[in-house]
């Protein structure tokens, strides 16, 4: 299976060499986000911009979600991250035609408690209207069968936009390791993507406090079952370290349209907010403190208790940002929210 | 020291159908027996038809290795509790336990490892090591994907640290695998490489199962597992090696994501259960070599499961997360010796160091070798009915009558 690519898609290697040196000539890296060479620092404060845009009318009065919002809701939060005024500009702030790129999306839960068929389609339109082709566009998660019960129709081959799971292509032939983490990744991100948009899900966590963008990376790997004791400190961190990686991940949007608050990460209607949300960064430790942020806050209004007390604090948060790691900041004083 | 030797690609092929073995089972130590590759042509010779897939199992049919577990509890919302280890995993619907190889599927759990061999080979019951069960004779080795500890010094990695859809994988239920060990002429089956606790329903089975046919059931594990569960199983097998990895919790806590006290327990479990026993102690340079460290070992064992349990101090090799440190001196693992046959100790060895005196059973009383090994060959044995030869002392053990 090495060397195995998608029919269409060339797979190369990206050696962390030449990612360095890539990187390095732009000297573009922000706030330890893995940087591209046309990513500015997030915000000109010198602070990790976090954008929570929201649309009260991002459901019909079926509930049902509008394409339509939601791809002006997208695209009107990466114009408010970049400040740019047109949403191809700020598209091309991530990614350039040619590229390869991969969708991280979370769809562990299922239909509900996934990352929403609405928003990969709003940003798989809005990457086209960037100059990227749709079939250098591939949405991955562990699965196959976790991206069908999502509602997505896997498509290995042909023209339009990729959705295979992680099954398909298998995992790399070095073991990566950083910290108390050694993994093999996926080859979708190793040998096939140039760049990955982190699609995340906003939801409690069971076991570690809360699971956003940082922890939705260990779906790139293949023994993440290893990596949830302590509540997930260090591991979660020292995942995102692993170089392929953190040298790939340039973006997350996080959907948000109806966080799970309590008894996640699975489907729990239960305990799932109406939001209409999308928080995007490229900061995801800054991303992770401020959507742990909204979650205490729905679980205190709950009358539930902090995490905290449930023994199930998300410290790795702070583990990332802190000097060994330097995924981004989670000091509140260095996030800039924006809310639009 | 049971390292697997079967290559664990990315790929499975599960059997549609189930083959006569015998012509492919290859009768020799330390060549693997069932290869995937003998084990295909194999089956090309006797026309059986099999399902080759070159992808991954989750493209095929999971079900037919998916079982309902054993040994949890079912929790409000979906969450199950599993209680065959003592992590006590609690797992969320369509989530995994620590093992990787159990899933809770909308409040139900399931093994996925049952009958899902990802190796099988014929090998001498000294590679365990087993030094006092049935020297001599051959184990048919099995083991599925899935550990319940993460050793950052795993010598299976390959096959323990993935899950079961990671790693090529062959249908060998309870039956079929009694019937392999018989026609291979194996005096037992041995659950080892990975984990066998996280295979546990699979094992207990094809314990039952082969037992009728004479055949003798061992199990090489960490001996992180729960009581009852530990009991259940005591009944059916008849011998477990433990691998004690180190003697302070330190170390497992950091070195093995474990914990030693469940493990002492499980080990003085075994002992009241009646199975025989063998420990071995893998010492790893500056991580569990202190003498005092292996001082109190040695009187643990002493004290706790007497002088006639063996201690078998293994050699290290760098290996899967420990790359930086050097083989064990064997200077460390002859000090390891002394300091426990000092303690009282009967029966101590010296593993993964082919031809050293170490690796020969002596007489406790007249000191003389009544069992003699080079590597996993045995070159001589001195026992009449367990006794020893030349002063009639018994010698603990399970011995060819
Ligand atoms: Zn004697």
């Amino acid at each position: 299976m090495k060397g195995a690519g998608l029919d269409g898609v060339s797979v190369h290697h990206v050696t962390r060499r030449t990612f360095c040196r890539w990187v390095g000539a732009a000297s573009a890296i922000s706030l330890g986000c893995s940087g591209a060479p046309e990513t500015p620092p997030s915000s000109t404060t010198g602070r990790s911009k976090v954008v929570i845009a929201q649309d009260p009318k991002l459901r019909d009065t079926r509930g049902k979600l509008s394409p339509q919002r939601v791809a002006a809701l997208l695209n009107r939060a990466l114009q408010a991250l970049f400040d740019r005024d047109h949403p191809a500009e700020a598209w091309h702030q991530v990614v350039r035609p040619g590229q390869v790129v991969g969708l991280k999306v979370n769809c562990l839960a299922g239909k509900g408690a996934s990352t929403s068929v609405e928003l990969v389609e709003a940003v798989c339109e809005s990457l086209q209207q960037a100059g990227i082709r749709p079939d250098k566009i591939v949405v991955w998660d562990r699965l196959n069968a976790d991206l069908e019960s999502a509602g997505f129709r896997i498509r290995e081959r042909g023209p339009g936009v990729r959705f295979i799971g992680n099954d398909v292509l298998g995992y790399s032939d070095e073991l990566y390791a950083h910290g108390k983490a050694g993994s093999l990744v996926c080859r979708t991100l190793t040998e096939v993507c140039d760049v990955v948009i982190n699609l995340p899900v906003l939801k409690d966590h069971s076991i570690t406090g809360v699971t956003i963008a940082l922890k939705n990376l260990f779906g790139a790997i293949h023994n993440p079952n290893k990596y949830h004791l302590n509540a997930g400190d260090p591991y979660v961190a020292d995942v995102f370290m692993l170089p392929p990686i953190r040298s790939k991940v340039r973006l997350s949007i996080c959907d948000a349209f109806t966080p799970v608050y309590q008894g996640g990460p699975s489907y729990m209607p239960q305990w799932m907010w109406p939001f209409n949300s999308l928080l995007v960064s490229l900061d995801p430790v800054a991303l992770d403190y401020i959507g742990w942020q909204l979650i205490e806050q729905k679980r205190a209004e709950a009358g539930m208790k902090p995490l905290r007390e449930l023994k199930r604090e998300p410290r790795y948060i702070f583990t990332a940002a802190d000097a060994q790691h330097r995924l981004g900041v989670c000091d509140p004083q260095r996030i800039q929210v924006i809310r639009i | 020291m049971d390292r697997q030797l079967a290559s664990s690609n990315p790929a499975t092929q599960v059997p549609v159908d189930q083959a006569p073995l015998t012509e492919c089972a290859y009768r020799g130590f330390d060549t693997p027996c069932w290869e995937r590759r003998e084990f295909l042509k194999c089956a090309a010779a006797t026309g059986t038809y099999w399902l080759v897939n070159p992808l991954w199992a989750a493209r095929t049919n999971d079900a037919v290795f998916t079982r309902e577990a054993r040994h949890y509890e079912k929790l409000p919302h979906k969450q199950v509790k599993c209680v065959l280890c003592p992590r006590e995993c609690v797992v969320d619907d369509r989530e995994r336990g620590y093992c990787g190889v159990r899933e809770n599927r909308s409040g139900t759990y399931y093994t996925l490892v049952y009958s899902r061999a990802c190796s099988a080979h014929v090998d001498p019951i000294e590679k365990k090591p087993f030094f006092h069960f049935l020297p001599g004779t051959a184990a048919f080795s099995v083991a599925t994907a899935g550990c319940n500890v993460n050793c950052k010094m795993c010598q299976n990695w390959e096959i323990s640290q993935v899950r079961p859809e990671q790693v090529q994988a062959m249908y060998l239920p309870p039956d079929k695998l009694a019937q392999l060990a018989k026609q291979t002429g194996c005096a037992s089956i041995a659950y080892t490489y990975s984990e066998p606790v996280v295979f546990y329903e699979w094992m207990y089975d094809c314990a039952r199962a082969s037992r009728p046919l004479g055949i003798k059931n061992v199990v090489v594990t960490g001996g992180y597992i729960k009581e009852k569960p530990l009991r259940e199983l005591c009944k059916v097998v008849d011998a477990i090696k433990v691998d004690l990895k180190g003697f302070s919790e330190r170390y497992y806590q950091e070195v093995v994501n474990g914990q030693l006290k469940p493990v002492l327990d499980a080990l003085l479990v075994m002992k009241s259960e009646g199975v025989w026993l063998e420990i071995v102690y893998l010492v790893v340079p500056t991580l569990n070599d202190k003498e005092g460290e292996l001082r109190q070992l040695a009187r643990w064992v002493k004290s706790q499961l007497g002088p006639d349990v063996p201690l078998h101090f293994t050699r290290f090799y760098p290996q899967y997360l420990l790359k930086n440190l050097p083989p064990t001196p064997i200077a460390t693992l002859e000090r390891a010796k002394q300091i426990a046959d000092a303690e009282g100790l009967h029966y101590v060895y010296i593993g993964n160091v082919p031809g050293h005196p170490g690796e020969n059973t002596y007489c406790p009383r007249c000191k003389r070798p009544v069992v003699e090994r080079i590597g996993y060959q045995i070159r001589g044995v001195h026992l009449n009915r367990g006794k020893c030869k030349h002063c009639q002392q018994p010698i603990p053990g399970v011995w060819k009558s």
